[in-house]
């Protein structure tokens, strides 16, 4: 098995899943023969993209975070309502959502960490406070709106020297991979992966567990913000914006191979796993599958990519396409909850 | 221990400390915290100049307390189990279509309609636990993923309120005892029924037994896989009870009647706020109908208050957080003194 690449476990098929669902993509559609309709679509999948990252900090830590979609949603209105059209107050008022982000997530984590309440029912939490707060603040209905400014970043073009005219939105969904892969590889990610797998362990090798929980919390929080600034401006401002997604967040981070419970997968699967759920929609759309039938698509795929995941060592080697020692399979099967 | 004995408290008090922990079992909490919560309540409103607990308010807090009942009824059993079950929330919609679609306004065909929707329900949660147990999906994932197949069938198939309900069936949703409605009476005699099952029968312990410990349950020979797919039929079956009811209040049934009451994420909240423990193995049908009680209550004080809708979500995020985060430091507490709560 050494001609593998090294990726982390489940991270393989989440990337071939991908590649035929982008080949897929390519024969039906004839947008997608050219770089211009994967442009399109990457532009479209950042911030799910974007939240499946800071989702994936959170889940391979061992929490989940349920507040993420209010936060969206609570990240659009309040910035349509302090900007008001007033090209001005651009700058401060998206430093103030993004602290916003970070200020959620920072409550999230510290009431997980503190007082030990279970991150599932703090974020569940969070997001009725978030949905309540947001619109008893704006009088029911989303007011005001954005400026063009802000609308840039998840609509506009930037000029790229060699590149040419590339959209704000795939620049930013870019560099926060990079710097999620890197923060990933480095001792604070891995110790972060480690909470998740085993926390006792991590405790008693001197690791500070809930420093690390909380940064997770703190990133979902902060990159939720920044999917709200670009959703805000691709999609413009509605009282909707941001429904549902947190599950599809935390879909896509499964698509993506990482195991719920922690412990197991990479952050880029998890982007795949975003961007695949995307082609997914798109694929489906292009096939003529009516939008009602999208979700019962979308349910059969994730129960079908959970259940590979999870039978995957089994099924291999009843297929005995790689071989692997008996232990080495039973240890690699996540308990059942 | 020897920190404990340093304790400067002399030793009397910290019998009767201990005494209190021990007797006040978190369902009695939960009750106590209701009663608290009517009585404030019942000062709010009088402020006001009305009474929060006349005929109109108690009928008002059952009839909110019946439909997020049932649902919760089952939730208890699969969270106890150590599952979730986040399919709920459409399968009640499905149910009530399912319902009110076979009876089509025919007296004769309402246990058809009735014993229909139970075997879809039934049927859903069969899926449901297999998917968890035999594909080995985390609940979580599983339950979401039916939740959106389900989802998927309502909306291509149905644009709104569809089915009929005849007249005598609405019996069951409108008819009272008084303030208390006849439906009321039978979701507490469901719970009733759920918790003699889970703390006198075999099957029931087996619950309690997997959600504590998986691994530990299956080595002392109980049946893992067929305890979380019973705690799934019987939460699907729960949900299909709800959706029936729904039908007969509604006169038809309603495909997002589930999802707009938010059923799911709801109903969890209800049994996490009735002291069961997320993570399964602790906890009971009792307090979470105090659970539900409680929401309801909060929900009809509000609206007799006249405050803001949003601002009730807002609470209710407040309260789920700072009762779970009570219940923790309970359960610390206690494992410091060396007790299992």
């Amino acid at each position: 098995m050494t001609w593998r690449p090294r990726l982390a476990e489940g991270t393989a098929p989440a990337l071939v899943f991908l590649l035929l669902l982008l080949i897929g993509l390519a024969i039906v559609g004839p947008a997608y023969s050219e770089p211009a309709g994967y442009l399109a679509l990457l532009k479209r999948a950042a911030p799910l993209m974007i939240l499946a990252i800071g989702q994936y900090f959170v889940i391979v830590s061992g929490g989940f975070d349920l507040s993420v979609g209010a936060l969206v949603t609570a990240g659009v209105v309040i910035a349509a309502r302090l900007i008001g059209g007033n090209e001005s107050a651009t700058a401060w008022v998206i430093l103030l959502v993004l602290g916003f982000g970070l200020l959620v997530g920072l409550i999230n984590g510290l009431v997980t960490t503190k007082l030990l309440v279970p991150s599932f029912i703090v974020t569940l939490g969070m997001l009725l406070v978030l949905d309540g707060a947001t619109f008893l603040w704006t009088g029911g209905a989303p007011r005001g709106a954005l400026s063009d400014g802000f609308r840039m970043f998840g609509r506009g073009n930037a000029d790229v020297p060699v590149l040419g005219e590339v959209p704000w939105s795939v620049l930013i969904l870019l560099s926060i991979l990079v710097a999620a892969v890197l923060f990933m590889r480095g001792g604070t990610g891995r110790a972060l992966v480690a909470v998740g797998d085993n926390e006792a362990t991590v405790r008693m090798s001197g690791g500070q567990v809930d420093r690390l929980r909380l940064l997770a919390f703190t990133l979902s929080g902060l990159l939720a913000a920044v999917a709200a600034i670009l959703l805000g401006g691709f999609a413009g401002v509605s009282a909707q914006v941001g429904n549902g997604l947190e599950f599809r967040a935390i879909t896509a981070v499964v698509l993506g191979g990482v195991l719920l419970g922690g412990g197991r997968g990479s952050v880029v699967a998890a982007a795949a796993g975003a961007l695949s759920l995307e082609a997914l929609f798109t694929l489906l759309n292009l096939l003529g599958v009516s939008g009602a039938l999208k979700s019962a698509v979308q349910g059969v795929i994730i129960i079908v990519a959970v259940a590979y995941a999870s039978l995957g060592g089994g099924v291999r080697q009843r297929l005995r396409l790689w071989p692997k020692p008996r232990d080495s399979v039973q240890t690699a099967q996540p308990a059942s909850s | 221990m020897s920190t404990l004995q340093e304790n400067t408290l002399p030793a009397k008090q910290k019998a009767t400390r201990a005494t209190v922990h021990r007797r006040l079992h978190p369902t009695v909490i939960v009750y106590l915290a209701l009663v608290a919560l009517l009585v404030v309540g019942s000062v709010l409103v009088g402020l006001r100049g009305e009474v929060l607990l006349d005929q109109n308010g108690i009928l008002n807090i059952l009839t909110r307390a019946t439909a997020l009942g049932l649902v919760a009824i089952g939730q208890t059993m699969v969270i106890l189990t150590g599952s979730l079950d986040l399919s709920v929330a459409y399968l009640v919609g499905l149910t009530s279509l399912i319902a009110a679609e076979t009876m089509a306004g025919q007296d004769s065909m309402v246990l058809p309609g009735v014993l229909l929707a139970l075997a879809v329900a039934a049927g859903v949660g069969l899926v449901n636990g297999l998917i968890i147990t035999v594909l080995k999906a985390h609940a979580f994932i599983a339950t979401l993923g039916v939740a959106l197949i389900l989802r998927g069938y309502l909306e291509n198939n149905y644009t709104g309120p569809a089915g009929d309900v005849p007249r005598g069936f609405q019996h069951l949703g409108y008819d009272r005892i008084g303030p208390v409605p006849i439906a009321a009476l039978l979701m507490l005699a469901v719970a009733a029924l759920c918790w003699w099952y889970l703390t006198r029968t075999r099957p029931g312990y087996h619950m309690y037994a997997v959600g504590g410990d998986i691994e530990v349950a299956r080595l002392s020979g109980v049946r893992t896989r067929r305890t979380i797919i019973t705690a799934h039929v019987l939460c699907s079956v729960a949900a299909g009870f709800a959706g029936i009811y729904l039908a007969s209040r509604l006169g038809s049934g309603a495909p997002y009647v589930g999802t707009d009451a938010g059923y799911d994420l709801e109903s969890i909240a209800a049994v996490v706020l009735g002291g069961t423990l997320l993570a399964g193995g602790r906890g009971g049908i009792a307090g979470t109908i105090g659970g539900v009680l409680i929401l309801a209550t909060l929900d009809t004080t509000f609206d007799a208050l006249e405050v803001d809708p949003f601002f009730k979500d807002v609470v209710r995020g407040v309260v789920l957080v700072t009762a779970v985060a009570l219940y923790a430091r309970r359960m610390v507490a206690n494992r410091a003194h060396g007790r299992l709560s």
